[in-house]
């Protein structure tokens, strides 16, 4: 008892010491700028449409509303959650918008269908914290009440709101050549992206998802947190949904099925960890544009589209796998 | 020294991790039949020495001998076929499955692939039996108490017909009467012929235990020798490589007129029974008590941590309350029994690490200042004398060193009370010695401490009081001469009914 005490010499933590910090950190943080950028480059020489300014506008257009998304679910993850929820949202919010649109005007339509997006993530989150239920199955039985709900409300049918040009001009007002959903998409990555990095709320998202005990006992209001990040991944979701009914003044509540997917897909493609503690916003816009560039090359060379396919899910599994092996060499 | 046969001989091993040479040139011999005790400081190799003997590591380079015969492992199964198994500190356990399952996992007797229940059992009861050990054969081994479920883990080793078992820090979690019970069972080990490897930093238990002890410093053998002819001073000073006095920085009494930090009344909470106690500006007070005796569940109902506490906690004029974070908004600091589970974000940078718990002091809308963080986080470390890059992830650092990380932090919020639970646990002798001086400099500053240990040397070296607890009550309460080692302890194992 009264004898001087050591520690057993850790040789794992000294691997992390050799090699954590440099190797593995230099990997998970930059890392998938180089599959970008190769893409990017194979493209250009591949293909002369690709480096035309319509077509990388385009890609950014059609890409606005799955970055508004994962944007947000980038918090989620980070803060130890997943939110599978976010395509039946998008679905029910976006009908929900284009259906008010007709009856009570553009801006009630957005804000009902931006309220729902947040209730439903509120519901969510209390689900998550207050009722200790685990995010992956609790997120997944919303998806089927949400889903549910936005059948019966829309029967099933497409709503449309054809005659209200005016609900257009939210996602498809061109500024500078490019779409004000696109606009609206890189103000909400910036915001997302600062909130992350340069606000206490953003330190606290770390923590959470880094150890919630010591958050904690550090006085992190974790569950505050927790819901938080839950409500604003709600309410992208509906944004999202919003934008994509505005842009084609139609929308169907079945429609969001493949988001959740596709949003999952660029976030972890971008290398934020599905264990929670680690990420960043850019990686996932990275991410995100990494999957579309990957579908536009498909498009402008004419390949099988079943191979893309192919194609995403060997890009996902080698992100995960590198995360796990830096993961590995951290403890 | 014993004079049996060589079971094992480790030749020139060397293994390094990246740029850090872990073992350089270690060679031993295990006498058949001996404890071997493997002693050293935070890295200086004694687990990965006895991990390489196990087949958890392969040595870059030298060899190992096994009675005569070279032989080199590629996994720990292959080195327990070799007789050879190993018990960590962290049990390798499945929580859900009995004590039964768990020893024979892996090994089931069956037939017909069909696993023989009734002749696993038997099998089981035998070899507790010859053990001499009391294990519910049925119960998961999650449900058992770690002791036991170390017990498990020997019986494992046992049912493998292992002649040689390395125990990598085996007490390090255990209560002191499993202590005591594990101690025999590795006398009786020895007595049967098997041979005991133990890497443990107790020193008077391996003085008590071991035939042999080998120190390591840096990955190098210092020393063998016999058990006999080593004392704590001496295995001390081999490890150091000069001599350290075990004293404590020297104590000032906090001043006579100095008005209560943290005053807690009848304080309940789950595993914590009506506790009343008084912590003064100035004054260390220490928690002693056995494992379990409710000092953490204490300091956690007073830090807020636990809901349903009840009592009546004032930290100076101001009603404590709640939660940890209205805790540290008052003015109470925090550190954690455990630095890895409660305590730190590894993956962080050691800014965001220390400045966590006020980081709403270093706010403007919400916004961190990130000019005023770093000034206050580098200060808060200069004051403990860590690290000082900031960027690096706290995983990089050493025990000590991410320790020093939650003194930091709790310096940082300018503190009245800090609560430190276990403060020097798993640090190497330099980083403890500068803890206990950051624990009377902060007490000689007018800040109240409540310090948990379970080395009773230290309470009695760094406090001005010491509270025993014992069944989540205080059942003795120390001061001046009556704060010996021996009232610690008979107060802590209701040995002598001290009047609480």
């Amino acid at each position: 008892m009264n004898a001087p005490t050591t520690q057993p010499s850790a040789p794992r933590d000294l691997t992390a010491q050799v090699l954590g910090p440099t190797l593995s950190r230099r990997i998970g943080r930059a890392g998938i700028l180089v599959p970008f950028l190769l893409t990017f480059i194979v493209l250009a020489v591949a293909s002369p449409d690709f480096l035309r300014f319509e077509n990388l506008a385009n890609i950014l257009d059609q890409q606005s509303g799955i970055i508004i998304v994962a944007c947000a679910a980038t918090l989620v993850l980070i803060a130890g959650g997943i939110d599978l929820s976010v395509g039946a949202v998008y679905g029910l919010a976006g009908a929900t918008a284009t259906q008010l649109v007709a009856t009570a005007g553009v801006p009630a339509g957005i804000a009902a269908g931006i309220g729902i997006g947040a209730i439903v993530g509120l519901a969510n989150g209390i689900l998550v914290t207050r009722f200790r239920i685990n995010a992956l199955i609790g997120t997944l039985a919303m998806t089927y009440v949400v889903s549910g709900v936005g059948a019966l409300a829309t029967k099933g049918n497409l709503i449309v709101a054809f005659d209200h040009p005016e609900f257009q001009k939210l996602a498809a007002t061109s500024i500078l050549g490019i779409t004000s959903a696109a606009w609206i998409m890189i103000a909400g990555a910036i915001a997302a992206a600062i909130v992350l990095a340069r606000t206490a709320l953003g330190r606290y998202v770390y923590a959470t998802g880094g150890n919630a005990t010591a958050a904690r006992l550090g006085g992190v209001r974790v569950d505050g947190v927790r819901v938080t990040t839950f409500v604003l991944s709600g309410a992208a979701a509906a944004i999202a949904g919003i934008l994509d009914g505005s842009r084609v003044l139609s929308a169907q509540a079945s429609s969001g099925a493949f988001l959740t997917f596709t949003v999952l897909a660029g976030v972890v493609v971008g290398g934020t960890s599905i264990l929670g503690g680690e990420g960043a916003v850019w990686r996932t816009v990275v991410g995100c544009l990494l999957i579309a560039l990957i579908g536009n090359g498909f498009n402008l060379l004419g390949l099988d589209p079943f191979y893309q396919q192919i194609v995403l899910g060997v890009i996902l599994l080698l992100a995960v796998g590198i995360d796990a092996w830096s993961r590995r060499l951290d403890s | 020294m014993m004079d049996g046969p060589v079971h094992l001989e480790v030749q020139g091993v060397v293994k390094t991790f990246g740029s850090t040479r872990a073992l350089d040139d270690v060679s031993l011999q295990v006498r058949a039949g001996s404890i071997h005790a493997l002693v050293g400081e935070n890295g200086a190799g004694k687990s990965t020495l006895g991990k390489i003997v196990a087949g958890v590591f392969h040595p870059d380079h030298g060899s190992l001998v096994l009675r005569g015969i070279p032989i080199s492992f590629s996994s720990p199964r292959e080195a327990l076929d070799h007789g050879i198994a190993h018990v960590a500190q962290e049990l390798a356990l499945v929580p859900q499955l009995t004590a039964a399952q768990n020893v024979f996992l892996g090994a089931e007797p069956r037939r017909v692939g069909f696993i023989r229940r009734g002749h696993l059992r038997a099998r089981f009861d035998d070899l507790a039996a010859d053990a001499g050990f009391e294990i519910p054969a049925d119960a998961p081994v999650g449900t058992l108490t770690i002791g036991r479920q170390q017990q498990v883990e020997i019986l494992r080793a046992l049912a493998r017909d292992a002649q040689l078992i390395v125990f990598d820090e085996p007490t390090a979690s255990l209560s002191a009467a499993e202590v005591h019970r594990f101690h025999g069972v590795v006398r009786k080990l020895a007595a049967s012929g098997r041979s005991v490897i133990l890497v443990s930093h107790f020193l008077g238990e391996i003085l008590e235990l071991s035939d042999t002890v080998t120190i390591l410093r840096d990955g190098r053998v210092v020393r063998t020798a016999s058990a006999a002819d080593e004392t704590e001073a001496s295995l001390i000073s081999g490890m150091l490589g000069r001599t350290l006095s075990r004293t404590f920085p020297s104590k000032a009494p906090p001043a006579a007129d100095a008005s209560a930090a943290l005053v807690v009344r009848d304080l309940t909470a789950p595993g914590v029974r009506g506790v009343s106690l008084t912590v003064r500006e100035g004054e260390i007070v220490g928690l002693a008590g056995l494992i379990g005796a409710g000092r953490s569940e204490l300091a956690m109902a007073i830090f807020g941590a636990v809901p349903g506490s009840a009592a009546r906690l004032t930290l100076g004029e101001e009603q404590l309350g709640g939660s940890p974070g209205a805790s540290i908004r008052a003015g109470v600091a925090f550190i954690p029994e455990s630095r890895k589970d409660e305590g730190l974000f590894l993956g962080r940078p050691v800014r965001e690490n220390v400045s966590l718990a006020n980081l709403s002091s270093l706010t403007r809308l919400g916004f961190v200042r990130r000019g005023a963080e770093t000034r206050r986080v580098a200060d808060a470390l200069r004051g403990v004398s860590g690290t000082t890059a900031l960027e690096a992830p706290a995983v990089s650092l050493s025990g000590g060193n991410q320790q020093k990380l939650l003194f930091a932090r709790a310096v940082l919020g300018s503190p009245s009370l800090l609560i430190a639970d276990e403060p020097t646990r798993g640090v190497d002798i330099g980083a403890k010695r500068e803890i206990y001086e950051h624990l009377v400099a902060l007490a000689a500053s007018g800040v109240g401490v409540l310090l948990i240990s379970s080395e009773i040397e230290e309470l009695l070296g760094l406090a001005h009081r010491v509270l025993v607890i014992r069944a989540g009550a205080v059942v003795a309460e120390l001061e001046g001469d009556a704060m010996t080692e021996e009232a610690v302890l008979n107060a802590a194992f209701g040995a002598d009914p001290v009047a609480g």
